[in-house]
């Protein structure tokens, strides 16, 4: 499996390879030739105008696009396009910009849920549960608990996560992709509509994921203090093209950049 | 202050993850299977047996069947009817072609048989969802009954159409046929409904559970997790069928003894009526199951004898009366409490948490 393979990959070499990627829905193109490369280990943050095609090149990473022309390199392996099932299964999870929660099932269920694909217990031995199945609930019960403890979902556990307001939401979403122990975390706007507090606490999850579980994350922010402060390299996207990439400080002091937020006169 | 959890604590996941983790819940449920197994089988007389407690038992069995599909797996079904026909006519095949096999590996072997055609009739949830699924399970509740009454072949060529059971024992004691004691016919319906009853609540609070409510409540996200939508939802189906299935053998095998298929399973008798029960009792809860089985069952009976005895209305007239009271109930279910009586139950355990205390 290309789980074990993205493991011998040293940090800081490239897990993910995108060449020359483009993608058009009928007439209209959302990614024209967009190419770049994330490196294991680092927090890699896609920018740019709304519309400018950054949730699509997330979709194009876990497969759940598939672009019109173009090759992802993933973990050596090249390939136009992989299965949602197969990404998730190669340790991609991800998060959704407008939220996708289970409404329905608890924070516990739905951190559960990240857990689905590394239990093996077949469908009779779930129906029996006692045995092999309670002990496999039980282990995985555990990792989701920790990763409870460390989003402080404590006292939400039990709740229906419809009910519950945005921002823990959102976290709740970080939480089910975490559960997954994921190698590569897509972030689709974390920080979307929160105040400042929420923005710090996200920040600080997102970092610590990175630090202490040596995940790569891969975010779209708005918000550019987030995004300078805490990514190491940023992708620039406007109406899908890149127009710049580099370190935080060298896309801060990018012409095109600039002019992409700012507009340009045509004077 | 009466249903009190506090001092209750779980040491262990295992424990929290139990299906009563209060004590009330385990004393309750211990006290009502000591009745349900050591008190009523010495009571029951023919009423309560033909009246009561065997149609709960099996339109429970239905109903927790139809609960999976709906209620946790999120595909609308209204080919009840056509799987529990299906669990019948394999009963009755079983029974006729192996007159030596027992009755209880006849009904099991029934069920994986609906299952099978269950499988069959979930290949189009892939594709609709919604209205359009229910319109496509409709078609699979009109053919199959078209099926069991045009192919004489499943009827053994009888003139009639009809199905008649013959006698079948466990353990020296008739179960099926017209010298079986109530008290068999009770206890054969109530194991199966208490063994398949816990696997039920056991595959909802363990994997398959979790991935068919992911299918449910946002099924681009389950796929993105690693959920494949077309298993999944296949086994929901597949699931459910059996369950029906068994509880369409039993209907057929131990409640009914002799059937003709266009009446017993019709659309207006069992497959409305089953989706009634898990609407009023409440969609996505086991518990909701029993009382909206409960609920159908007992509610005619009771209207009849308040209107009949009670008032002195005429049948006729009180069974008219009975109808109109049937659809105004639902209306008002749907209105006040969505989730049904299984939602109405949590409410009152809440209150009765800080009772006489007001928060």
């Amino acid at each position: 499996m290309s789980l074990s393979k993205i493991k011998n990959i040293p940090y800081g070499k490239n897990i993910i390879e995108l060449k020359n990627i483009s993608l058009s829905f009928g007439g209209v193109k959302a990614l024209t030739e967009v190419s770049f490369e994330v490196k294991r280990g680092e927090v890699f943050a896609i920018i740019g105008p709304n519309g400018a095609g950054k949730s699509s090149m997330l979709n194009v990473i876990n497969g759940f696009y598939k672009p019109t022309s173009g090759k992802i390199n993933f973990a050596g392996q090249e390939r136009l396009q992989m299965e949602p099932e197969f990404a998730a299964k190669s340790g991609i999870a991800r998060t959704f910009q407008n939220i996708a929660l289970f409404k329905g099932m608890s924070t516990l269920d739905n951190l559960m849920t990240g857990r689905l694909l590394k239990q093996k217990q077949n469908l009779f031995m779930q129906a029996l549960y006692f045995g092999p199945a309670e002990k496999e609930e039980t282990f995985h019960r555990e990792k989701v608990e920790r990763v409870i403890d460390f989003l402080d979902l404590q006292s939400i556990r039990r709740t229906p996560v419809g009910s519950l307001p945005y921002g823990l939401q959102k976290r709740v979403e970080l939480g089910r992709a975490l559960a997954m122990e994921p190698e590569i975390l897509l972030l689709d706007e974390p920080m979307a509509g929160m105040n400042v507090e929420e923005k710090q606490d996200m920040s600080r999850f997102v970092l610590t994921a990175n630090h202490e579980l040596k995940t790569t994350i891969v975010l779209i922010e708005h918000d550019m203090s987030v995004v300078m402060d805490i990514s190491d390299r940023i992708v620039v996207l406007d109406y899908g093209k890149k127009i710049g990439s580099g370190k935080p400080e060298e896309i801060r002091s990018n012409k095109a950049v600039i002019d992409a937020y700012l507009g340009v006169s045509n004077d | 202050m009466i249903y009190k959890e506090t001092g209750q604590y779980n040491s262990n996941y295992r424990s929290d993850h139990a299906i009563f983790p209060l004590m009330q819940d385990k004393i309750a449920f211990s006290l009502l299977m000591l009745v349900a197994f050591l008190f009523v089988p010495f009571v029951v007389d023919s009423y309560w047996e033909k009246a009561i407690l065997v149609p709960f038992l099996i339109y429970s069995m239905a109903a927790i069947g139809l609960n999976i599909l709906t209620g946790y797996c999120g595909q609308v079904s209204l080919g009840t009817g056509g799987f529990m026909a299906v669990g019948a006519f394999s009963t009755y095949k079983l029974m006729t072609t192996y007159p030596d096999l027992n009755i209880m590996i006849i009904v099991i072997i029934s069920g994986f048989i609906s299952a099978l055609v269950g499988i069959l009739f979930g290949l189009p949830s892939l594709r609709i969802k919604g209205f359009y699924l229910a319109v496509a399970t409709l078609a699979s509740q009109f053919f199959l009954v078209w099926l069991f009454n045009k192919v004489p072949w499943f009827y053994n060529y009888s003139d009639t159409g009809q199905i008649t059971v013959s006698e079948r024992t466990m353990f020296g004691v008739p179960v099926t046929g017209a010298a079986a004691p109530p008290y068999a016919t009770y206890l054969f319906c109530l194991v199966l409904v208490v063994v398949f009853g816990f696997a039920a609540k056991n595959m909802i609070r363990s994997k398959i559970g979790r991935s068919w409510m992911a299918i449910r409540d946002m099924d681009i996200a389950a796929e993105i997790i690693g959920v494949p939508p077309l298993k999944t939802k296949l086994t929901a189906f597949a699931i459910s069928s059996f369950y029906i299935g068994i509880s369409g053998s039993l209907y057929f095998a131990v409640y009914l003894g002799a059937l003709e298929v266009t009446e017993s399973f019709d659309i207006m008798a069992i497959s409305f009526p089953v989706l009634f029960m898990i609407i009023i009792g409440g969609l996505g809860s086991m518990l909701g199951s029993f009382l909206g089985a409960a609920f159908i069952v007992l509610l005619p009976i009771v209207l009849k004898n308040f209107m009949v005895d009670l008032v002195g209305l005429s049948a006729v007239t009180a069974k008219h009366f009975e109808i109109t009271i049937w659809g105004l109930l639902m209306v008002v279910f749907l209105i006040v409490e969505p989730h049904g009586l299984a939602r109405l139950w949590s409410i009152a355990k809440e209150k009765l948490r800080r009772w006489p205390f007001p928060y």
